[in-house]
């Protein structure tokens, strides 16, 4: 008896509903039950037989993954002819749409110009097979060239970091001589040693090899040397190189030395290119650094906040150094921070810890405010935006003040320069509308009334950058006729919502979609159910005066900046929609735009309810306005539907 | 039944109906009897028959009997008569006999027709074109066919109707379980043997349930006892799973095989004793009908196996292999290499600088082990297989061969050899086949846009010979007119050969360069000359895809397998197979020849490894053990082992001439593509779908189980715990399935695949 048990082999059949369509589309209108089930398990059976087939062919072809081609020649061993026209290699052409309580998936059939076919300049010949050799093994050592993958993964890397007792598990001795190995410990040895050592971390060497001294010493030199064509390289090299995995150690050592020793000699040039460098290693997909942010981390911190980074402060641009080390530092956190090793919550400390002391240097203040800034709008929030005021208060006595010193007063500038910066942004987004000068000043002290004409400008400009993408789906669910109104906008900030209607990707412009009530098309044949009908049109057609719904909001300032309603019971009585029977189809018959297509769909309340809830988990700012806009087209839009 | 294979020759004929009317003989040995079909049509060993069949045994006579009344039955008059004639029987005898058969053969069964015993009869003999898959038969249906004046409507309902007793279906899954609770309580040793007998018992209560229309019992039935069944059969009840309508059941190939083959079991004689005993105890017909009709159960003096020694043999599609399959004498030696004279000078030199003097026998020898130049005793005689003449390019060969192999170096554990991977780049996922030519210059690549494209991968381009009526003004007598012929234009590094109208599966070079074979999806085998690179030959036959080709290491025959479930032995100058090997229940889905083109060796899909003869076209050998498709087959070089790679990930080693499994690697974790032994066998390199080279320790593989006696004796292995001690070496490519894998002489490990980003 088989011990673990597996999945149920289970006999799937294919619903007979499916038959039924399948009918309908070949233009057999009433199929008999009876004859649906005996077709279904026939098409059924049949299905899995050709399945089986291709699945010998795939393997024949050497490949994972089952193409068309394979189906179609398992269909050709039956003697049937095969389905031409299914070319795709990677996506799947079919789109799922459901409604009335049927849900199907079918095959979008555009109609294609042939002209615009004709004239599309040719697509680049694929390059032709071709043949390369390289030394996958040398005497049983793999050698670590771009070719071949990194001798250490880096799940492996990780593994061996946060979880070291885990790596040399029994489990794991598989791999144990094997990397072995790879890092050039002889097999034999360490095979031997196996069974007993199991228990203790595994021997890594620490020699390099002569060509690793020799790239170390060409990488070390040309990253801190002069010419900068040199260092380009350099880092290049330190970027991608698959095989940097034993000198990592070494590299981080030079990192940490050189800051140690730069920063007492005030070496600004230096110390950028030791932060390149940083830089570099974390964009290496092959290492996981976690080992070494215990000499990372200080370097990268020093250049942060240092006192002093340059000889001539007044002069020299240390602040961009500070920026760029404070991104880094972000990265960092964003990639290694855990629960365990809490990098985030300790760097977030000594930042805050420097800016709350009173006798911090301007540099130092510069750089904990740019550190805590690139951390995210988050911690923005909480542990800046309170101190505006007084760190606005501080501004003010230098630059208004008494002239104390040159680099004070510069220093001062830069730090009110930051601060505007990053925070505009993040009340641009909390904060509510109107902005008003006056609120500005007595919320935020001395710095208010600047943030206010900053905060004005990044809602102009988010605005403006979510008109220049930006999407929209409107739905209007059967039991309790509403309008959902959700306007995907593609600034990157959170995970578009899933459309239930997907519109096709290449339409850029705003397309509307309306489901409405009631079977419309004749050809449906089962009248119980309800049907609704999709209907999309382009743009053009949306600006047109026969417009079904159109968003173009006059009233608002930031008219589509929402991503999504704030709650949903401000939207659910939005639109009443005349059940009246051919509610939509006729202006889409009647009316000139060009219809792309009509898709029979129902959207049960869970979808609908389920699209609302992912919508709200998206970034939700600034909503009202939109939520105003809405409204007033709500009219419009209830007239048209009913057309 | 093992009577039946000993009979004398002259009788052969009609044993082989009767042993299909009694369904004495499984699929796994019906291939020995009908294996080779001379290249003349079948009808004509048909008709001069059955002659001698005339004072047979009484069982035989009732096979004639059950055949005559089928004849009578459909009113073939002329073939009643000249069957009686030619039997020697009386008219009157056989209505009578006819009802003691009908009483005899179905014994305690309750559907008690004759009618039916005499349809399965028949069926097996004519249901043939249907049955396209298992044209083993083909011979033997000829012999009714002919006399059966054509009837040629392929009936496969009748081959099912043995499913037509039946008894009630509502107590189906009592049998099944009843069976289970018994064998559950027998004493631990008994247990693990006697769980055998669930999966075929499962499959065939399954199949008799779908077969009288029982649907809904058949559903229950399936659901729940197939998660009981072992894990490696899922893809046979996934097929299984699909059927549930008794019109599914005709044309189903996999169904087919378990009725037309018996499941093989190996039980020993106390364990049999025990189940026999339950089962009459408890009046159980109907599982005792199905153990009957269905299984073989090949009865063992001794120990009851352990439950690993039996998981480790079963799997295939039709049980384990019988005990007396494999006891055919093979001849795995090595054919005694020609005698040539090496010009010693320069060599010498060059050795010197190797590590001490290499030896200078012929390196095939070397590895061998053989100090003197006389015969192996277990290789074959030297023209048992005609072999072709060598020719004075093939002489310079052998002596570049003999040269490089003194520069080889020794292998082993502590040295490990280099491996050269060459990479395919831009394949788009359409590279299906490699092979590298034996001096390691070429590389041919099949793809499946349906090209072959042949590289040189030395600094010397590919050239092919001028036209004709260019070659017309060449100076024939010039000393240089080899290089003359060539087109010097026409050099590049590649060539593709257009010709084939499907995905190419296999490739294979000849020894002497001058050729490449490629199989194909549409079902032809081409022959290519690498001298004009054109097509010569398209080899014709497989009406299927052809899975793999490989040349003979002496050129000359080529052997070809593919989803027809034949393997064809071809020869390049005939434009019809020589042989064909017939009895894999599966397609074939590798093949590869003996070192000593004696024998070839093809993987199937029913997960078993077959070992023909090429003089007879006997299967001399069925390894059984694999739990999935087999997808790589090596022969050690010298000849003594089989190594064999498939779906699963395991690679298992064989002995040829024990016919025993001696080993089993385990490590890669997908289909293993290639593999290949070092050319001394002291190392086995695999390359599979999961982008890693492995190296296995096959001397050691190979020395830990020789020292065992009792496995010899008995055929039971005691497999090694752990094959990670032989695993050598571990090497990941960069996301590239390795498909190829080739030793060149100096035992530099060369590996092929398409890069799959």
């Amino acid at each position: 008896m088989a011990d673990e048990r597996r999945p149920k082999q289970c006999s799937l059949v294919l619903p007979t509903e499916s038959m039924k369509v399948m009918a309908e589309s070949v233009g057999v209108g009433q199929l008999q039950e009876e004859c649906c089930v005996a077709l279904s398990e026939e098409v059924s059976y049949r299905i899995k037989e050709i399945a089986q087939d291709a699945l010998k062919f795939m393997h024949h072809g050497k490949r994972r993954k089952l193409t068309t081609n394979d189906i179609d020649h398992a269909l050709k061993l039956k003697n049937v002819e095969p389905l031409y026209g299914f070319q795709s290699q990677e996506f799947i052409p079919f789109r799922f749409a459901s409604g009335g309580g049927r849900e199907l998936h079918f095959y979008e059939e555009k109609e294609v110009d042939l002209s615009d076919i004709i004239n599309t300049p040719l697509p680049r010949v694929p390059l032709d097979v071709s043949l390369k050799a390289h030394w996958l093994s040398i005497e049983g050592v793999q050698p670590a060239i771009p070719e071949n993958p990194p001798p250490v993964s880096k799940e492996q890397q990780k593994v061996e970091s946060t979880e070291p007792l885990k790596a040399v598990k029994p489990g794991q001795e598989e791999e144990g001589p094997v990397q072995g190995k790879g890092q050039g410990v002889t097999s034999a040895e360490s095979k031997g040693k196996e069974k007993s050592i199991s228990r203790l971390k595994p021997r890594s060497t620490h020699e390099l090899s002569v060509e690793q001294q020799l790239y170390y010493k060409e990488i070390t030199e040309a990253c801190v040397g002069s010419c900068e064509a040199k260092r380009a390289e350099a880092l290049q090299s330190i970027a991608t190189d698959p095989g940097l995995y034993q000198m990592l150690p070494r590299f981080s050592t030079f990192i940490s030395e050189g800051v140690r020793v730069n920063v007492v000699q005030n070496n600004l040039a230096l110390l950028i290119y030791l932060m390149r460098m940083v830089k570099a290693l974390m964009d290496n997909p092959t290492l996981y650094l976690e080992k070494y942010l215990h000499e990372l981390i200080p370097a990268v911190v020093t250049c942060i906040v240092s006192k002093q980074l340059c000889l001539r402060p007044d002069m020299d641009n240390h602040w961009a150094l500070r920026d760029f080390a404070a991104r880094l530092m972000a990265q960092i956190c964003k990639t290694f921070s855990t629960t365990n090793n809490n990098i985030q919550s300790r760097i977030t400390k000594t930042f805050t810890k420097s800016l709350l002391d009173d006798k911090t240097q301007w540099t130092t203040r510069y750089g904990s405010i740019a550190g805590l800034a690139e951390l995210g709008p988050d911690v923005i929030k909480t542990l800046i935006l309170p101190r505006l005021s007084i760190e606005g208060a501080r501004i003010k006595a230098v630059v208004e003040g008494p002239v104390i010193s040159n680099i004070d007063k510069i220093g001062a500038d830069h730090v009110q320069s930051l601060l505007l910066k990053h925070c505009a942004s993040v009340i641009a987004k909390t904060r509510p509308l109107p902005d008003n000068v006056d609120q500005y000043r007595a919320d935020y002290g001395y710095l208010g009334s600047m943030l206010c004409s900053h905060v004005v400008k990044a809602r102009a400009q988010a605005a403006l950058q979510a008109q220049q993408v930006n999407r929209t789906t409107l739905t209007i669910t059967q039991p309790r006729p509403t309008l959902t109104l959700s306007q995907g906008v593609s600034t990157g900030s959170g995970p578009r919502t899933p459309n239930i209607i997907k519109v096709p990707s290449s339409l850029t412009l705003p397309v509307q979609t309306l489901v409405s009530t009631r079977p419309v098309t004749p050809a449906q044949p089962s009248p119980p159910a309800t049907k609704y009908i999709v209907m999309s049109t382009s743009t053009a057609a949306a600006t047109s005066p026969q417009v079904v719904i159109s968003l173009t909001s006059s009233r608002s300032s930031s008219p589509i900046t929402s991503t999504a309603p704030s709650s949903t019971s401000t939207l659910q009585p939005l639109v009443k929609v005349e059940h009246t029977g051919q509610s939509v189809t006729t202006p889409g018959a009647g009316g000139s735009r060009t219809l792309q297509k009509y898709i029979v769909v129902s959207l049960p309340s869970a979808v609908s309810s389920e699209v609302k809830a992912s919508s709200l988990s998206s970034p939700s700012t600034a909503v009202d306005s939109t939520v105003k806009a809405d409204r007033t087209e709500l009219p419009g839009a209830s007239t048209h539907s009913s057309h | 039944m093992a009577a039946v294979q000993d009979a004398p020759v002259e009788a052969d004929n009609e044993k082989e109906i009767k042993t299909e009317t009694l369904n004495d003989a499984a699929g796994n040995h019906a291939s020995a009897a009908g294996g080779v079909i001379p290249s003349p049509p079948v009808a004509s060993t048909s008709s001069s028959g059955p002659a001698k069949a005339g004072g047979p045994g009484s069982e035989e006579q009732q096979t004639l009997m059950a055949v005559l009344q089928f004849l009578k039955k459909n009113n073939f008059v002329g073939a009643v008569d000249v069957l009686r004639r030619e039997a020697g029987i009386l008219e009157d005898s056989d209505e009578s006999q006819g009802q003691e058969l009908a009483a005899s053969a179905l014994g305690g069964a309750e559907a008690g027709d004759a009618t039916c015993t005499l349809s399965r009869a028949s069926s097996c003999t004519t249901s043939t074109p249907a049955v396209a898959a298992a044209p083993a038969k083909g011979a033997r249906c000829a012999v009714v066919c002919v006399s059966a004046g054509g009837e040629d409507q392929p009936d496969v309902n009748v081959v099912l109707s043995a499913y037509s007793q039946q008894g009630d279906p509502a107590l189906y899954q009592g049998y099944y379980s009843g069976l289970k609770k018994f064998v559950e309580s027998v004493l631990d040793c008994h247990r693990a043997e006697l769980s055998q007998l669930f999966y075929p018992l499962f499959v065939h209560m399954y199949l008799e349930l779908v077969y009288n229309n029982h649907e809904t019992e058949a559903k229950a039935f399936f659901e729940k006892f197939s998660g009981d069944q072992e894990c490696y059969y899922q893809d046979d009840l996934r097929v299984l799973s699909g059927l549930t309508k008794k019109e599914h059941m005709k044309g189903n190939e996999t169904l087919l095989d378990f009725r037309t083959s018996k499941f093989v079991l190996r039980i020993s004689r106390d364990s049999y004793q025990l189940l026999k005993r339950h089962l009459q105890e408890r009046q159980n017909n109907q599982i005792w009908n199905i153990i009957q009709e269905h299984l073989y159960i090949d009865i063992f003096d001794g120990m009851p196996r352990s439950k690993s020694q039996i998981d480790s043999m079963s799997g295939s599609l039709a049980g384990e292999a019988k005990r007396e399959a494999n006891k055919a004498k093979v001849f795995y030696g090595l054919l005694k290499e020609p005698e040539i004279d090496v010009p010693l000078d320069d060599e010498d030199e060059e050795g010197e600088n190797e590590e001490g003097k290499p030896k200078k026998k012929k390196p095939k020898k070397d590895s061998m082990g053989s100090k003197s130049k006389k015969q192996d005793p277990n290789a074959p005689q030297q023209n048992r297989i005609p072999l072709p003449e060598l020719k004075d390019s093939d002489k310079l060969d052998k002596i570049m061969y003999m040269k490089e192999a003194t520069k080889r170096i020794r292998l082993g554990p502590e040295s490990l050899p280099s491996i050269c991977f060459y990479t395919f780049l831009n394949a788009y996922q359409g590279l299906t086949a490699v092979d590298f030519t034996d001096d390691s210059s070429l590389i041919a690549g099949g793809f499946a846009d349906s090209t072959v494209r042949v590289w040189s991968v030395t600094p010397k381009k590919l050239r092919s010979v001028k036209s004709a009526a260019d070659l017309n003004l060449i100076d024939k007598e010039s000393d240089d007119v080899l290089e003359r012929i060539m087109d010097e234009k026409s050099a590049s590094e590649s060539k593709i050969l257009y010709g084939h109208s499907g995905p190419v599966y296999g490739v294979s070079f000849s020894p002497d360069r001058n050729y490449l074979l490629s199989c194909s999806e549409d079902g032809t085998v081409r022959l290519w000359s690498l001298q004009t690179f054109t097509c010569l030959v398209g080899y014709k036959g497989h009406n299927y895809p052809v899975w793999d080709t490989q040349f003979s290491p002496y050129g000359y025959y080529f052997i070809s397998g593919g989803h027809d479930r034949v393997a064809r032995l071809w020869a390049t100058d005939h434009y019809q197979p020589l042989r064909m090997f017939a009895g894999h229940l599966a397609d074939i889905t590798c093949t590869q020849f003996h070192p000593n083109s004696n024998y070839v060796a093809t993987g199937s899909a029913d997960r078993t490894v077959r070992l023909w003869d090429i003089l007879n076209g006997n299967c001399v050998r069925i390894f059984t053990g694999h739990k999935g498709p087999i997808h790589s087959l090596a022969f050690s070089p010298n000849g003594k082992y089989l190594a064999s790679g498939a779906t699963d990930g395991r690679v298992l080693l064989w002995d040829i001439g024990h016919g025993l499994m001696i080993g089993e690697l385990k490590g890669h974790t997908d289909t293993v593509y290639s593999l290949k032994f070092s050319r001394d066998g002291e190392i086995l390199a695999s390359g599979s779908m999961d982008n890693t080279v492995r190296l296995w320790d096959s001397i050691k593989a190979f020395d830990d189980i020789e020292t065992d006696d009792f496995t010899a004796a008995t055929g039971h292995i005691h497999l090694p715990e752990n094959s990670q001690e032989l695993l050598l070496g571990t090497y990941m490519t960069k996301s590239t399935p390795v498909i190829h894998l080739h030793f060149t002489r100096r035992n530099l490990l060369l590996a092929a695949g398409a890069y799959n980003p």
